[in-house]
């Protein structure tokens, strides 16, 4: 295990801790706004660790899920503010 | 032959640098996001600091497979995250002040009062139409 495979790990951990944070502030969010960005922060991190993971198995394969993730990212946002503004002209 | 430079040791620790400051932004970005009292300024924390980190680990990436398609894909990502994170958290703040998702209370809102007024009384017309 060289030191460019330590850094790696070392990038991977601080990224898992990034979802740890994200994911409590997913708990604890006071409103729905807040629940959708820390859901957009989930899919960078999940970007992040895919790109790391295919630097460190060397299968260049994967970067296409990264592509494909950060276009799903967006949609799912745009959507859910979408379907969050169409429920807030409704009830008031 | 000895003055030959091993250029995938150079490569791996331009990449690593890259991809732990990337992993810094990342982990400012979501402390930020845990930390700050509104969600304005919750919001502004992860749209700047996620979309550099992603984007300094992507190049960091492509920088150590050092191949023109790698290098044409990162920059797709790149510019696709550019792009719409931004777009992304403006619909996502209208949609929070048109429900009233409330200001941190030190928060100097005088220059916004007037879109305020202006938002609450187009929704109080689309009431009053259905």
């Amino acid at each position: 295990m060289s030191i460019f495979h330590l850094s790696l790990m070392v990038a991977i951990s601080g990224l898992s801790l990034c979802l740890v944070l994200a994911s409590i502030r997913f708990a604890l969010g006071p409103s729905l706004p807040d629940r959708i960005t820390a859901f957009d922060l989930f899919v960078a991190n999940m970007i992040g660790i895919i790109a790391i993971y295919s630097e460190l198995t060397g299968n260049e394969d994967f970067i296409d899920v990264a592509i494909i993730l950060s276009l799903f990212g967006f949609l799912g946002s745009i959507s859910f503010a979408y379907f969050l503004m169409k429920r807030t002209d409704r009830h008031g | 032959m000895d003055n030959v430079p091993d250029y995938l040791l150079i490569r791996e620790i331009v990449s690593s640098f890259f991809i732990l400051l990337g992993v810094v932004f990342m982990l400012i970005a979501s402390i930020g996001l845990l930390r700050f009292p509104d969600f304005y300024i919750r919001m502004s924390a992860i749209t700047k600091g996620a979309t550099l980190g992603v984007g300094l680990i992507l190049l960091g990436m492509a920088i150590y497979f050092n191949q023109a398609d790698m290098y044409f894909k990162v920059v797709v990502i790149i510019t696709f995250t550019f792009i719409t994170a931004p777009v992304a958290a403006h619909v996502i703040a209208r949609t929070a002040v048109h429900s009233k998702v409330p200001f941190w209370k030190p928060t100097n809102l005088k220059a916004f009062q007037d879109y305020l007024k202006k938002e609450v009384r187009i929704k109080e017309k689309g009431e009053i139409k259905k």
